[in-house]
């Protein structure tokens, strides 16, 4: 259970002021100077050491992340850019920190920007956020104004700008260079790696992408040091977290916790407890919609992070826990993911473009049943067939739940299935 | 040099190459869709997938450069399951409707379904319809078939220079789409070679025959003066299509539309038989006997010097020669190859000649167009422009009309005086010439065929040596001094001298003595871009495949074979001299060029010394040693010529007023009429509107 003490986001609540005057009463933007002044080294080895990793979904190393970025300039500008096209289903922490904290970012912009020689961050927005944009725009004409962004920022002598970007509603822009695409007014479609955006990223200069959460908690960090920040969780899944819980949980809420929560823990304290009990619950899907679900058996003993919910066969992602009880149709739940990856798929890579298709259209089938048993194999295969083979990660996203599916809840396909042969049965049979 | 190594092979290759690039090297074949050397890497069909050690996927081995100590595997199991997932994918919604598809029997899907896909189909579900699009008269889609690899929209925009084709829509919505526009590139039919499957085919050849029907002739274009390598397919005595032939210094992989799609001008007005016009002032079928008759009759006792003779822009050196030989026997000094009048030719082949070379153009610093649309004039030469703007972007300045050429051009003007002024070393383009370390001239055909043709040329010049683009100051081994021909047979025509004798008559000259009388005939060697009018009373012979304007005038026809039907030595605007061969018979009565010369001058007692075509080329090269070089380009040395003069005030005309309609063999070909409509004529009705 996380200390008020160790809190990060300490407006995520909207109940304070959002705006510059409350956000230096919550400790933002204090001794940013100082922070610059630790140098771009220093920085980036305090945060390798705190251990932190991506809030985005994926979980990468940030410290290391930042390192990639080129030591010395060849000329070319460097680009911070954060992702803040928050659609990943259930997800919605990014929202509460733009809407109710925006300076928390601004200051994480500052900070890591520095820390990879860049002057400018442009903070692509998810466009339906409208109103964590209004606050946000306000937020950096407040920064501005006050001095700390600017041609020089906080008096640090270090010029720094932040733009804000829309998105156009979709999915796929959330993905790094997908964005940076959408950030140059092409198309949002993913691009080939390598090369990375550390070496070619927006307009051909080196970038580093990170989410709003991985930006906002960097200033913390720094200040109360690495040493703090590694004392919460567990080894290499550290620090605070916030936790989006929906579902059949009786208070659906967003949560700032320690790294490694048990699950049960998580949605007992803060979601309220499942509806109807614990005994009601059915499945969990614990970090978005792109992470396989995890039933109850191991819903009773695993640990929210990164690692913990590898060994399980999902991911801890968003962090988004998705709770579902026992009135859930899963076959359901699991083909809207489906149905959600088929028409978020981008179109640019065959796997991807023909194979969600294919997938939603056999999930479909296997909802009420009308399919074989042999299918539930096949639609594992393809799964395969398209994991692992795309440009990019929506691809696997597409095939994990249908795969966790699979994994966990088999016999009820297969159950579904002899139902609707059977109840087709007597029809033939009168003929 | 990274050494990698594929499949248990070690190999060192160069620097900056794909995976892919490398497995070809070590002679393993990675199957492919999207990918194609020309053009950008997409990595979007994920047929090239393979292992590659230490990485948890498998990768896209056309988009991941080498590194040394790769360790590659194309033939793991892993790999093998990757590529057959990636082929189910791609035809789970592609219509296997290959009984009906044009791309059958040359389908890059279905010959790699072969070797990587599964034998059945699991795919239960329907499948995709995607509508129809529109994209003009030469592309017929049947977007159904699209595996969305995105070639075209690379070629369109990288190559052709035009954004008009994109992939819209996303997921398994995406489609490509012109917006129901035809895409108004003169490259545009490459967009159905690039395509992998049958989304789009050839639209004029759609469902008139099988790729394994045709019987394939290597050959040149003669359609303009690049001399395009091309495979000429024919069924029977029927030439079916034409199709880009790969020679990296002349026109890549790609052709231009008319060279590829005026090929059915071959089937209609031709001229199968000789005729005579009558008494009564009529053209009537007649035999060869009859033909040859009255001309050996009007021949008989005539002054040599009131005979002449003009050539054409598609003939081949070998008639041309043929032609020479039988005019000089008769006594006659009046010939000309020149048909528009160009000012050129008599001196040093430098003059003439795109010095540079096609391939040269890559390395060009800066480039200066003079009186040219090189977009029409030489589509491919144009195409090479833009590939070198792709590269460096050299600064390039324009004299004559603004056109868009598919490149950003530097408007200097639009008559001589720019040039001349250009020459004395004014003005800043001049400065951008001399700075550059290889810049480059290119003289239009047009500018050339003015009254002061011969001062253009001779101002060109002076800029060339001035800029240090040609001549003593000109970098080892370049020759930035450039004539665009747009004839076929231009530069042959000038390499054997078929041009006016001691007191002979020039083109002028021969159409002002028929007004008047003192040219009694002349011999029309498909030469048809003439005021026919100023031929006067003139007996005229006229030797070609097509009842065009020529055939119109002309007192006797003789017919002669087109560029399909004869094997014929050709020189491009390089100087180079490379073989059109026969792929199929002239039709009716019509004969080989020289074997019609060849026979009358036996009947009118001249005869020619040579009896077989192999005969008459070693007399081509007993004339001139660069007929003996094939297929390469001497440079030509750099020799005075041109001869200054005053400049007229009028500004550069554009030679070519319609891309799709430039000689008798387009202007029958109801494709190029179609594009005329489409591409030509339509603003004109726009703005009439």
């Amino acid at each position: 259970m996380l200390k008020d003490q160790d809190r990060i986001f300490l407006n995520l609540y909207g109940e304070r002021d959002w705006g510059l005057k409350g956000a230096r009463a919550r400790g933002i933007w204090d001794g940013t100077k100082d922070l610059l002044a630790l140098g771009r080294e220093t920085i980036v080895e305090i945060v390798k050491e705190s251990e932190l990793r991506g809030r985005g979904g994926a979980g990468f190393p940030t410290g290391l992340k930042w390192s990639f970025m080129p030591k010395d300039s060849d000329g070319r500008p460097h680009y911070l850019a954060v992702n803040a096209d928050e659609s990943e289903p259930g997800s919605c922490k990014d929202r509460e920190i733009l809407r109710n904290d925006p300076h928390i970012l601004l200051e994480g912009c500052l900070v890591a920007g520095f820390a990879m020689g860049a002057h400018a961050a442009y903070i692509y927005i998810r466009g339906e956020y409208w109103e964590p944009l209004q606050r946000l725009e306000a937020a950096i004409a407040e920064a501005y104004e006050a001095g700390l962004l600017g041609k020089d920022a906080c008096g640090s002598g270090w010029a720094f700008d932040v733009y804000v970007t829309r998105g156009a509603g979709a999915y796929i822009c959330g993905e790094e260079t997908a964005m940076l695409e959408s950030l140059e007014g092409k198309k949002g479609q993913p691009r080939l790696k390598p090369p990375f955006p550390a070496q070619v990223g927006l307009y051909g200069c080196p970038t580093t992408v990170n989410n709003v959460e991985t930006i906002a908690v960097a200033p913390t960090i720094l200040r109360r040091g690495a040493a703090w920040f590694k004392g919460i969780g567990r080894p290499k899944n550290t620090g605070t977290k916030i936790f989006s819980l929906s579902g059949h949980v009786n208070t659906p809420c967003n949560v700032e916790e320690e790294m490694g929560i048990p699950l049960k823990d998580l949605i007992e304290k803060h979601g309220g407890g499942v509806r109807g009990g614990w005994d009601n619950l059915l499945a969990v899907v614990p970090g978005g919609s792109s992470v396989p679900c995890i039933p109850k058996p191991i819903c009773d003993e695993v640990l929210m992070d990164f690692d913990s919910l590898r060994e399980v066969k999902s991911g801890l992602g968003t962090a988004a826990v998705i709770v579902m009880d026992k009135s859930t149709d899963i076959v359901e739940a699991i083909t809207r993911f489906s149905h959600f990856y088929m028409h978020e798929s981008c179109g640019q890579c065959t796997p991807c473009r023909e194979g969600t298709g294919w997938m939603y259209r056999v999930m479909k089938r296997m909802m009420k049943g009308q399919a074989e048993v042999e299918e539930i194999d096949m639609l594992l295969d393809v799964t395969y067939q398209v994991e692992g083979h795309t440009i990019c990660a929506l691809g696997d996203a597409a095939a994990w739940p249908i795969q966790g599916l699979v994994r966990h809840f088999r016999p009820e396909l297969e159950r579904r299935i002899k139902d609707y042969k059977a109840k087709r049965q007597p029809a033939v049979a009168a003929e | 040099m990274p050494t990698l190594t594929i499949n248990g092979k070690e190999i060192e290759v160069p620097h900056g190459i794909t995976v892919l690039q490398a497995c070809e090297l070590a002679g393993f074949e990675i199957p492919r869709f999207c990918y194609h050397e020309r053009l950008s890497v997409a990595g979007n069909c994920r047929m090239c997938l393979v292992e590659m050690e230490r990485a948890p996927k498998p990768i896209a081995s056309c988009a991941m450069p080498v590194g040394d100590g790769m360790v590659i595997r194309t033939d793991s199991d892993k790999v093998r399951k990757a590529r057959k997932g990636v082929m189910e994918f791609l035809l789970i919604n592609h219509p296997l409707d290959c009984p009906i598809c044009d791309q059958g029997g040359e389908c890059d899907l279905q010959d790699q379904a072969m070797a990587y896909g599964y034998d059945s189909s699991r795919y239960e579900e329907n499948k995709r319809a995607v509508s129809e699009k529109y994209m003009g008269p030469l592309i017929k889609t049947i977007m159904t078939r699209c595996i969305h690899c995105t070639r075209c929209v690379r070629f369109a925009t990288e190559i052709g220079g035009v954004e008009e084709i994109g992939l819209i829509g996303r997921g398994e919505h995406a489609e490509i789409s012109t917006l129901e526009k035809a895409i108004n590139s003169e490259l545009s039919g490459n967009l159905v070679d690039v395509c992998p499957v049958g989304a789009l085919t050839n639209a004029p050849y759609a469902f008139s025959a099988r790729p394994w029907e045709l019987r394939k002739t290597l050959s040149v274009d003669v359609l303009d003066a690049v001399g395009s390598n091309i495979r000429v397919d024919a069924r029977g005595r029927e030439v079916m299509r034409v199709l880009p032939r790969l020679h990296e210094d002349v026109n890549e992989e790609w052709i231009s539309d008319k060279t590829r799609q005026a090929v059915d001008g071959l089937h209609y007005r031709r001229l199968d038989r000789p005729y005579v016009r009558g008494a009564d002032g009529k053209l009537k079928p007649a035999s060869w006997n009859q033909a040859f008759e009255a001309i050996a009759t009007k021949l008989k006792g005539l002054d040599g010097k009131k005979i002449a003779a003009i050539a054409g822009d598609l003939c081949d050196t070998e008639s041309m020669l043929a032609l020479k030989d039988f005019m000089q026997s008769l006594g006659s000094p009046n010939l000309d190859c020149r048909q528009d009048g160009a000012k050129l030719g008599g001196g040093a082949r430098a003059e003439y000649l795109f010095n540079t070379g096609i391939a040269g153009i890559e390395q060009a610093d800066a480039i200066l167009l003079v009186g040219t649309n090189p977009r029409w004039e030489a589509a491919m030469a144009n195409a090479r422009i833009r590939k070198r703007f792709l590269q460096a972007a050299p600064p390039i300045g324009l004299i004559g009309q603004p056109v868009d050429l598919t490149y950003p051009t530097q408007h200097l003007g639009d008559g001589p005086q720019v040039l001349a002024e250009l020459a004395e070393g004014k003005g800043a383009f001049f400065e951008v010439l001399k700075r550059a370390e290889r810049p480059m001239i290119v003289l239009g055909s047009g500018a050339v065929a003015r009254p002061d043709g011969a001062a253009v040329v001779a101002a060109a010049r002076k800029l060339a040596e001035a800029v240090g683009a040609a001549g003593p100051q000109a970098p080892e081994g370049w020759n930035g001094y450039n004539l665009l021909q747009r004839a076929a047979s231009r530069v042959g025509g000038l390499d054997l001298g078929f041009l006016p004798g001691e007191g002979g008559r020039d083109l002028e000259g021969i159409l002002a003595g028929a007004e008047s009388g003192e040219v009694e005939a002349v011999w029309l060697l498909g030469a048809d871009e003439l005021d026919m009018v100023r031929l006067g009373e003139a007996f005229v012979v006229y030797q070609g495949h097509h009842g065009d304007r020529g055939a119109h005038r002309a007192d006797v026809i003789l017919p002669g074979a087109a560029y399909t039907e004869k094997n014929g030595t050709y020189v491009n605007t390089e100087g180079r001299v490379q073989l059109g061969r026969l792929a199929a018979f002239p039709p009716g009565e019509a004969r080989e060029d020289w074997t019609i010369l060849r026979a009358l001058s036996e009947r009118v007692g001249e005869t020619l010394p040579y009896d077989s075509l192999g005969e008459l080329r070693a007399r081509l090269v007993q004339l001139n040693p660069v007929f003996a070089a094939l297929d390469t380009r001497e440079p030509a040395a750099w020799e005075p010529f041109g001869t200054s003069g005053p400049l007229e005030a009028a500004p550069f005309d554009l030679p070519v007023e319609n891309f799709y309609m430039t000689c008798p063999i387009s202007r029958a070909s109801k494709t190029m009429a179609a594009c005329t409509e489409a591409f030509v004529a339509a603003p004109a009705s726009v703005a009439a509107e």
